[in-house]
């Protein structure tokens, strides 16, 4: 409990400390101006999301060939702490292309494959609301996200393909090679401060869901009696 | 060699059941047809409309009737709990899943060739003179919905509101499928025709993707 509380402390001073970073440290980006700075939200949060998509991956393999419980507590929790990311990634997107580019939206191969990303781990946890039984809740939510997470590369490469051939505005590739240092400086520790965000997320999920799996066996138990 | 007798038994067991009654293919027939009809009137169709958007929807009309189609798949085995009877009955699990994709991509094929005269007629689109090349781009897209559509089929037979589930899994999923066979068909149906070899080899990767991961984990599907 004491650790928890410590975690969250340090987590929010860091978080804290970065934001004042990326707000008065870093210099204003020179012609997209002060939207710019939504870029350290935007750019972390699809980092944190991709590293938790790779952890539900790994747990989903590790549950079917290991059965453990473990495995499917810690997909649950990847799954959902990255869906929440990837909608940080969604929101942020639009609201940083509107000034920049003059539109919302445009459906430019990693925009797409983000909305798909986020389509299909929806599917992943609604499915797993819609499974009854927590073994084959378990089970069958790890085989769906294998077949999900295998997906990905093939809807990207269809995507960036099928765009090629069309016009499409002009993307900025990130942040390119000419970062003011004192950006680079924040934006490497805006990440690391999300990726702690991401393990304390994922830790304090995937505690709620040992318990829940424990109340469960509970009432299962007090059924049976 | 025993995985191909017991896939080939499976499989006439599987045709023999859908045209008995054919109950299947009729509905999917009308339902795609439906979907083009509809279709229709969201835009106007003249010539070159029908270029820009046919191919299109006319795969998404056999991506949305497949979302249907591949229901009864599995939990056809359900109401009489014949699964275990199915599982008991062969080695490897796989020749469930081989029987099962390839009856759903025959009749996936057989749907979409009865109703692509349609659309051409209906869209004044040429589809005669690139018919093998045509029939070429269905197999393989077929194949890639029929693959994890099948294995998802499994899924969404256990779970609630199961027909709302399984085109919930397989859609977003589909995204490379519905991409690849629309551009390939696009390249087809054009004044020009081409046959677009980069898509029809993306669409074989994905197909061999998803069998190969069908294969490793199709066992697990069939756990009770």
């Amino acid at each position: 409990m004491l650790k928890t509380v410590l975690g969250v402390v340090i987590l929010f001073a860091v978080i804290a400390f970065t934001a004042y970073l990326s707000f008065y440290y870093a210099p204003v980006e020179r012609s997209m101006g002060p939207i710019q700075k939504i870029f350290y939200l935007h750019l972390p949060s699809a980092f944190s999301s991709f590293i938790a998509l790779g952890v539900c991956f790994y747990a989903n393999l590790r549950y079917v060939f290991t059965r453990q419980p473990k495995w499917d507590w810690l997909g649950v929790s990847a799954a959902e702490v990255g869906l929440a990311f990837i909608s940080v990634v969604l929101i942020t997107g639009p609201i940083w292309a509107h000034p920049v580019w003059g539109i919302w939206w445009t459906w430019d191969a990693r925009l797409t494959l983000t909305f798909v990303l986020w389509l299909l781990y929806i599917s992943y946890l609604l499915l797993r609301s819609m499974l009854e039984e927590p073994d084959k809740r378990a089970l069958f939510s790890a085989l769906f996200g294998i077949f999900a997470f295998l997906d990905v590369p093939l809807v990207y490469f269809s995507i960036r393909w099928w765009r090629t051939q069309h016009p499409q505005p002009v993307i900025l590739g990130g942040p390119g090679s000419g970062l003011d240092p004192r950006m680079r400086v924040s934006y490497l520790l805006v990440w690391a401060a999300f990726t702690g965000l991401l393990v304390l997320l994922v830790r304090a999920r995937y505690r709620l869901e040992a318990m829940r799996a424990g109340v469960e066996e509970l009432q299962r138990e007090a059924e049976v009696r | 060699m025993t995985l191909l007798s017991n896939t080939a038994v499976l499989l006439g067991k599987e045709l023999r059941t859908e045209f008995r009654s054919r109950e299947l293919l009729t509905t999917t027939v009308v339902f795609i047809l439906t979907v083009v009809v509809l279709f229709s009137f969201t835009f106007d169709p003249t010539t070159s409309e029908s270029r820009r958007f046919g191919p299109g929807l006319l795969w998404l009309a056999f991506l949305f009737a497949a979302s249907l189609m591949l229901q009864p798949c599995f939990l056809r085995e359900q109401n009489n709990d014949t699964l275990s009877a199915l599982r008991l009955s062969v080695n490897d699990p796989f020749a469930i899943f081989l029987a099962k994709l390839i009856a759903n991509t025959v009749f996936l094929l057989l749907t979409e060739m009865l109703m692509l005269p349609v659309f051409a007629v209906l869209y004044n689109v040429h589809i005669l003179s690139v018919i093998p090349q045509l029939a070429l781009v269905l197999f393989l897209g077929s194949l890639g919905v029929a693959i994890p559509g099948t294995a998802f089929s499994a899924i969404s037979a256990q779970a609630r509101m199961r027909e709302l589930m399984l085109p919930l899994l397989l859609l977003p999923l589909l995204t490379p499928v519905l991409i690849a066979s629309t551009e390939a068909t696009a390249a087809l149906l054009d004044p020009h025709p081409e046959l677009r070899r980069d898509w029809l080899g993306f669409l074989a990767g994905f197909d061999v993707v998803f069998l190969t991961a069908l294969w490793l984990f199709g066992e697990y599907l069939l756990e009770e």
